[in-house]
């Protein structure tokens, strides 16, 4: 019984101990950091391949949004500096020129950002509408006569 | 109506219904308080009139909650933008069930309603145990008072939902609109908060049981419906939460490990824990020590979740308001915690098991490895919770723990907990004989081979996925083998047709039945999780008028843009057809919403649900003029299954809990009799 008793509190130690070691492991390897343009490129040669989430503001004039291809660049700042970013997804509707975005990906060798995510950075507070007409007039010409 | 508006009017500025409000909440504060020492004082001093005076406050609580809810409802309902709560959720423009679902949508109305709900409970559970469970019974209603008095709290102070404004607004802006802009928003917050404030009932009689010293499993016995239905509740809402999140977010998931997930998904694991553990204690006195700690923890984890997600301590897409009451949580955490481990630690002498394992192969290994997967994942998932803000306290940066932290941690996690699910029914307690346990197993080890081959045969290569579909296989046969048996012991020995056999079997031992079930349930969500995350296939496309896209057996053609003006929102569709080989079978419109006064839009994905699989498209964006529309299509199998085993979960849970009346051709002989033979 005694012996038992042992077995059982070893075993379940070296399964805690294992799991633990896992665990520190895991989360290490899997942090993703958010960083803005500045801080993203002062880290010189590690910023390359690692996860992060980069947020800044979508630089004026610098779109290019192939809708046929799904591909999009344009250049993220934080008023220090700039960097470009590449993504092969669609922007939500309500991206545009000087929005606050986050995205998430890595940047490549070539200096690219290469990201699988973007979010337009929203606040939860009432806001009345600045940049952008209200929906009702912009996209009036959309309301079919007959009902559907 | 003149006059009636008239008198409408005279009582807004009188503020009538803010002053009910008010005076409910404050009184019902200081009832909780007087409550609470009543009790104590009552209990200690053995005085029948102080316990029975605590007790008549808790019941006046109810009512008191009851009433603020309803003039609060009420103000939302006339659009009384004098009152705080109204002016910043309320909007004239929103439809009817919007306005009364806003009751929940902010930071104050959730602690309103939580105070109904926690005083309910509290109320019915004191009202149920009166006079039977003495001392321990009344601790139990102190300690629920106790709780009650942090929420009134709450309410008279940093979260007063009956503040005055003015000047009175005319309108106001509405709920979140990712809140509004899906009706599961009507049933999700409730059941979460019938989950979550639901362990506060034995978690008190926990406490009750210690301070009253009486630690035999009379408060496990007692407690036990309760637990359950706060469980089915919880499981339920997990459930909606995720529904919610594949019908609202657009991106066709339903988890990312955020935060305010898992702080719904941390208790609902202690607390299966805990459902597992008691059965332990109850047939040998095992792990009494244990079962405490676990509904501590399960109550601990509850406030701890509310806190993440109402102080806006981590920015997530569901930590809707932020507020000042951080702090009064933490201190509340650090009472609770404090209180707990004194009482555990005072009796730990007191606690020590009659029994101990006899043999490896038995029920009792299995819960025990079952708690210590439990324990693991509530840990792993803890831990990924609380790191980016140790982080961002100590270090100062700003970091999320990803997606593949959780995913590489749990899924091994969920493997082994869904063979437990297999082999636990099938051990028997103390000692299996290992003849009929091979013989029990065959069955399940063929169904395990065959559904992992079937798996590698549709396209998985992952060993996770390939395990999770031969252990979903092996626990389901497992578990429908348990109810042959029942079923064909009850027919050999008294005669039943199939049909009265498998409802008498129910009937006589629903809690085991019961349990059974929801491990069912629980399969079919797993297997639908693997097979959506294994076989999912995303594409996105730009598509002209007219133009079709492939994906899949689906071929989908983009008809036309639409929109359509609504008095709270303006949404803009897209028209598409959907054929299978040529033959349209159906026509959906993924949108966008643009609700008033917020420029972002909340999109409404449509999907084609179906046993098999899931069409899901959403529309991403779109030229003004109506040329093009870019979406996201989504082809997800097996997805309806998730949600139908969560209601497989609850209906289990339910019939877990229902009070079954024994029936007379029943033998009464309770134990030898419930065990078929075999087991």
């Amino acid at each position: 019984m005694k012996k038992n008793r042992t077995i059982l509190i070893a075993g379940l130690l070296l399964i805690a101990g294992g799991f633990g070691y896992l665990l520190y492991g895991g989360i290490g390897e899997n942090l993703v950091y958010f960083l803005e343009p500045s801080e993203l490129l002062s880290q010189g040669e590690t910023a390359y391949g690692e996860p992060v989430r980069l947020g800044g503001q979508v630089v004026a004039g610098t779109v290019k949004w192939d809708a046929e291809a799904i591909d999009l660049r344009f250049t993220l700042t934080d008023g220090k500096e700039q960097v470009e970013v590449h993504s092969k997804k669609a922007p939500p509707q309500m991206f545009r020129e000087g929005q606050g975005v986050v995205v998430e990906g890595k940047l490549n060798r070539s200096g690219v950002f290469e990201s699988h995510n973007l979010m337009v950075k929203h606040s939860n507070e009432y806001q009345p509408p600045h940049d952008m007409k209200d929906p009702r007039d912009s996209y009036q010409n959309l309301i079919r006569s007959e009902s559907d | 109506m003149p006059e009636a508006a008239g008198r409408l009017h005279f009582a807004r500025e009188l503020g009538l219904t803010r002053i009910l409000g008010l005076a409910a909440i404050t009184t019902a504060f200081g009832l909780s308080i007087y409550g609470l020492i009543a009790a104590v004082l009552g209990a200690r001093l053995q005085r029948a009139n102080l316990v029975r005076s605590a007790r008549a406050a808790a019941y006046a609580n109810a009512g008191l909650l009851a009433a603020a809810n309803v003039a609060m409802i009420y103000a939302l309902v006339t659009h009384d933008f004098s009152v705080g709560y109204v002016a910043q959720v309320g909007s004239r423009a929103s439809p009817l069930w919007v306005t009364i679902v806003s009751l929940w949508s902010a930071l104050e109305g959730s602690i309103l309603f939580w105070g109904l709900v926690l005083s309910a409970y509290t109320a019915v559970a004191t009202w149920l145990t009166r006079d039977r469970l003495g001392a321990m019974g009344t601790y139990a209603t102190a300690t629920m008072l106790a709780v009650s008095a942090f929420f009134y709290l709450l309410l008279v102070g940093p979260a007063n939902p009956f503040g005055r404004v003015f000047p009175v607004p005319i309108d106001g802006p509405g709920p979140n609109p990712l809140l509004q802009n899906h009706i599961l928003m009507a049933v999700h917050p409730p059941l979460l908060y019938l989950g979550y404030v639901g362990m506060t009932v034995p978690f008190a009689f926990a406490i009750g049981a210690m301070l009253a010293g009486r630690l035999d499993d009379v408060w496990i016995r007692e407690t036990r419906r309760w637990t359950v239905t706060a469980w089915m509740f919880l499981s339920l809402a997990i459930m909606a939460g995720m529904w919610w999140s594949y019908e609202v977010l657009g991106w066709g998931g339903y988890w990312a490990w955020d935060p305010v997930e898992n702080a719904s998904f941390m208790p609902w694991l202690t607390a299966t824990a805990f459902l597992h553990s008691v059965m332990v204690q109850e047939r040998r006195g095992m792990l009494r020590m244990w079962n405490l700690t676990l509904i501590t923890s399960t109550f601990l984890l509850t406030i701890l979740g509310t806190f993440l997600t109402r102080s806006g301590v981590i920015s997530s897409v569901h930590a809707f308001s932020e507020g000042p009451i951080g702090i009064y949580f933490l201190v509340f955490i650090s009472i609770i915690l404090l209180v707990s481990l004194v009482l555990l630690t005072g009796r730990s002498s007191e606690l020590k098991s009659e029994a101990r394992i006899d043999a490896p192969m038995s029920r009792e290994t299995v819960f025990l490895l079952n708690n210590l997967v439990f324990t693991v994942f509530t840990f792993t998932v803890l831990l990924g919770t609380l790191f980016p803000l140790v982080a961002e306290a100590v270090r100062g940066v700003k970091v999320s723990v990803g997606a593949p932290f959780f995913n590489r941690m749990t899924v091994p996690l969920c493997a082994m907990l869904l063979f437990l699910v297999g082999v636990g029914p099938v051990l028997p307690w103390r000692a299996a004989d290992m003849q009929q346990l091979k013989k029990k197993l065959v069955v399940p080890g063929a169904a395990f081979l065959i559904a992992a081959v079937l798996g590698f045969a549709a396209g998985a290569r992952n060993a996770y996925a390939l395990l999770a579909f031969g252990f979903a296989a092996f626990a389901l046969v497992c578990n429908l083998e348990e109810y042959v048996i029942g079923v064909r012991a009850r027919r050999r020995a008294h005669g039943e047709s199939l049909l009265s056999a498998t409802g008498r079997l129910f009937a006589a031992n629903n809690r085991r039945y019961g349990g059974y079930l929801a491990h069912i349930g629980l399969i079919m969500v797993a297997v639908g999780i693997t097979a959506s995350s294994t076989f999912r296939h995303e594409r996105e496309a730009t598509l002209t008028p007219g133009e079709t896209f492939q994906s899949g057996k689906y071929t989908i053609r983009f008809e036309e843009l639409w929109a359509r003006d609504e008095p709270q929102r303006f949404s803009v569709g897209a028209e598409v057809s959907v054929f299978i080989r040529d033959r349209q079978v159906g026509t959906l419109h993924p949108k966008l919403n643009y609700y008033r006064g917020r420029d972002e839009p909340v999109p409404t994905p449509a999907v084609r649900s179906r046993l098999d699989r899931d069409l899901y498209l959403n529309l991403l964006a779109f030229q003004r003029d109506g040329s093009n529309a870019t979406f996201t299509i989504l082809v997800e199998p097996m997805v309806f299954w998730i949600w139908a085993g969560g209601f497989v979960v609850a209906l289990g849970a339910l019939l877990g809990v229902l009070p079954m009346r024994r029936r007379a051709t029943i033998n009464p002989m309770r134990k030898p009799a419930a065990e078929p033979a075999g087991v």
